[in-house]
């Protein structure tokens, strides 16, 4: 049975492609009749398995660290897809492997959501992993921020030979302090105290600004962001300075940037690090990240928008004046049913742009605005009109969507008819 | 003291803010200036100092820990809340507070949490979680929608009487399709959403109520509520 495997999953790839289903439909297949594929492909790998969780950034991240080590020469295999589930690991691998089951690369970089990350560590131990950050997310999946944190340190205590943690969550530091006890070899990203006022966390939303921490009583960094200006990006890697002009926009993305910095060279110590800066200078945002899409004189850029910590980043990053904005809400499962997040950002940052609304929550999202006497141009449940409207209309050729993740690949779906968008899933 | 000030207390706003309760205080102030008042909100976390002037409390849900860290000053200001009830002062506690509004909360393996005794309620930790959509039928404020995130189940007491019964949704327990709890001029429940933006009824007699007392002869104004009466059908359209 098992040396079939390899062969249902990619006929069941084929079909499912011919049909328009879902990517992790073959994975989910395989996952039922053989619940040791995934674990028995990755073992194979001479550089081992790198996981990659947290609450925000994976997807970005992720696709980072992969194009940093494609530039030094590893072959890499990924769940680029943004499948991030173990049944999307194994959809990805149906791609990649051949009929034999053996799989063609170096090493396997994964981005998995928290709780699939537990699962994934019970069948295999990852040689490093990097956590980003906890966060106020899917509450209605996890519950609380503290059990997800929890999901975290399974993923730590997993892991063999190095674990990667940014430096500026207070409850990642605590597991990257239970882990070094233990004798683990811990490294950190940061980002320069003056920047920290940008992230901050869900326990200091309520807080005022000045009574953030911006104080040097952290572990050192080998990855720190040190500055952002409008054309250059600043880094301190193992305490030697490096200056760049990026592609990938937002602070939140180019934190992630450190991250992967950090990531590859634990991974690659050998490789120059000017050399991961360079190919980092060439790397794009991740799809709906960021994204930016040309339509006649228009740009339209699609943010993703998830949990109050990334909808505050994301206005903090792309909000500007003129600009033309639709913010559109589902409340699919994917998304989270629950609509309370909208009401743990403040949109104030939208005051001087034209704001619409859309999606099946669109009428929460228009509350949500007249709170912050945002006034609400257009309420449209319905996407493909909203964008519609969005795209025809003149009165600003800066337009902006910001988006929860369901929205985003519905939008996305959409957007080929306007302008070539890149098929990921 | 000013006629048309409307004086919210907001409890523990860092350790207890979790699933969007901040978005009750935002939906007070709000409709507070709609009915032609001025909103004064007033932040209280342990420690400080406990304001004079208390039209309305307002207190939301937190994790488990959050609890932990505001139990035991809850009970170093247990007796100013009592005051304040008894005399007929509004007061919503959401979730988290709620369960630690009552007398007990018995949890599984950590220390059970003593209440403060305001609402005749006592909750114990069960072995789900209960989340999801809620529409819930008040004799008060009519149909009540929300979203409930919570593993504590509360019964009540013979002093407190539902908030409201269950339509969709669990509520209070898996048992008695009770929402929520009143006694005095306190209103205890598990939704989210947040709450208030989206039961603008329940909004209104918290100020109504406030206000009146140092002002029999206010008037709420008329508002158009058109845009929260879309988003309330669609919630309740919504799946669990």
């Amino acid at each position: 049975m098992i040396k079939l495997t390899p062969l249902i999953g990619k006929t069941i790839r084929v079909l499912s492609r011919i049909h328009g289903g879902g990517s992790a439909l073959p994975g989910l297949v395989v996952e039922k009749i053989d619940p040791n594929f995934v674990a028995h492909c990755l073992n194979q790998l001479p550089y081992g398995v790198v996981v990659i969780s947290g609450t925000n950034g994976k997807t970005t991240t992720t696709k980072i660290v992969v194009e940093l080590l494609t530039s030094q020469g590893l072959k890499v295999f990924t769940n680029k897809s943004g499948s991030n589930f173990i049944r999307g690991v194994a959809s990805s691998l149906i791609a990649d492997i051949d009929l034999q089951g053996k799989l063609d690369a170096d090493i396997a970089i994964l981005e998995l959501d928290e709780a699939h990350a537990v699962h994934f560590v019970k069948l295999l131990s990852p040689k490093y992993c990097l956590l980003l950050n906890v966060m106020r997310d899917q509450l209605d999946r996890f519950g609380e921020i503290d059990t997800t944190a929890d999901m975290l340190s399974e993923i730590a205590k997993a892991t063999t030979n190095g674990i990667v943690i940014n430096r500026e969550d207070p409850r990642l530091l605590k597991i990257g302090d239970a882990q070094a006890q233990k004798g683990k070899s811990i490294q950190y990203f940061g980002i320069e105290g003056s920047l920290r006022k940008y992230f901050v966390s869900d326990d200091d939303i309520h807080e005022k600004i000045n009574k953030i921490n911006t104080g040097s009583d952290r572990p050192e960094a080998l990855a720190l962001l040190s500055s952002i200006s409008k054309s250059r990006v600043d880094f301190m890697i193992n305490k030697k300075h490096f200056s760049t002009d990026l592609q990938i926009s937002g602070i939140h993305n180019i934190y992630n940037a450190t991250a992967a910095l950090a990531l590859a060279k634990i991974i690659m110590p050998e490789a120059k690090t000017s050399n991961l800066i360079n190919q980092l200078a060439k790397s794009r945002p991740a799809f709906g990240r960021g994204e930016m899409f040309k339509i006649g004189d228009s740009s339209l850029e699609l943010v993703l928008v998830k949990n109050p910590a990334g909808f505050r980043l994301a206005l903090e990053s792309y909000a500007g004046n003129k600009k033309q904005v639709l913010v559109a809400i589902n409340d699919s499962y994917a998304d989270g049913r629950d609509m309370s997040w909208l009401w743990d950002v403040d949109f104030l940052a939208l005051q001087n742009s034209a704001v619409s609304v859309t999606g099946s929550r669109a009428y929460d999202m228009a509350i949500r605005l007249e709170h912050d006497s945002i006034e609400v141009q257009n309420i449209e449940i319905h996407i493909p009109k909203a964008l519609k409207s969005l795209i025809s209309s003149t009165s600003s050729t800066q337009k902006q969507i910001y988006c929860t993740y369901t929205a985003m690949l519905e939008i996305r779906r959409l957007l080929q008819k306007y302008t070539s968008v890149e098929r990921v899933l | 003291m000013k006629k048309n000030e409307l004086h919210i207390l907001h409890l523990y706003p860092r350790d207890m803010n979790i699933y969007g309760d901040n978005g009750n205080v935002l939906a007070i102030e709000h409709r507070a200036r709609k009915h032609g008042l001025q909103p004064i909100v007033r932040k209280y976390n342990q420690g400080d100092r406990f304001p004079r002037q208390v039209d309305i409390v307002i207190g939301g849900g937190g994790q488990d820990s959050g609890q932990l860290k505001v139990l035991d000053d809850l009970h170093r200001i247990a007796s100013k809340l009592h005051k304040l009830a008894d005399s007929g002062t509004p007061i919503l506690f959401v979730c988290g507070l709620y369960q630690l509004a009552g007398h007990e909360f018995v949890t599984q393996g950590q220390k059970n949490m003593k209440g403060i005794d305001l609402l005749d309620i006592k909750t114990k930790a069960g072995d789900q979680r209960l989340t999801g959509n809620v529409v819930a039928t008040s004799r008060e404020f009519g149909q009540l929608v929300g979203y409930e995130n919570h593993s504590g189940q509360t019964t009540l007491g013979d002093y407190a009487a539902p908030l409201a019964t269950v339509i969709k949704g669990v509520g209070n327990n898996i048992h008695d399709k009770h929402e929520g709890a009143r006694q005095q001029n306190i209103i205890g429940t598990y939704l989210h959403g947040s709450f208030l933006p989206k039961n603008p009824k329940v909004t209104d007699w918290l100020i109504a109520t406030a206000i009146q007392r140092k002002n029999p002869d206010f008037k709420l104004a008329a508002i158009d509520d058109a845009l929260v009466e879309q988003a309330r059908l669609i919630t309740m359209k919504r799946p669990r």
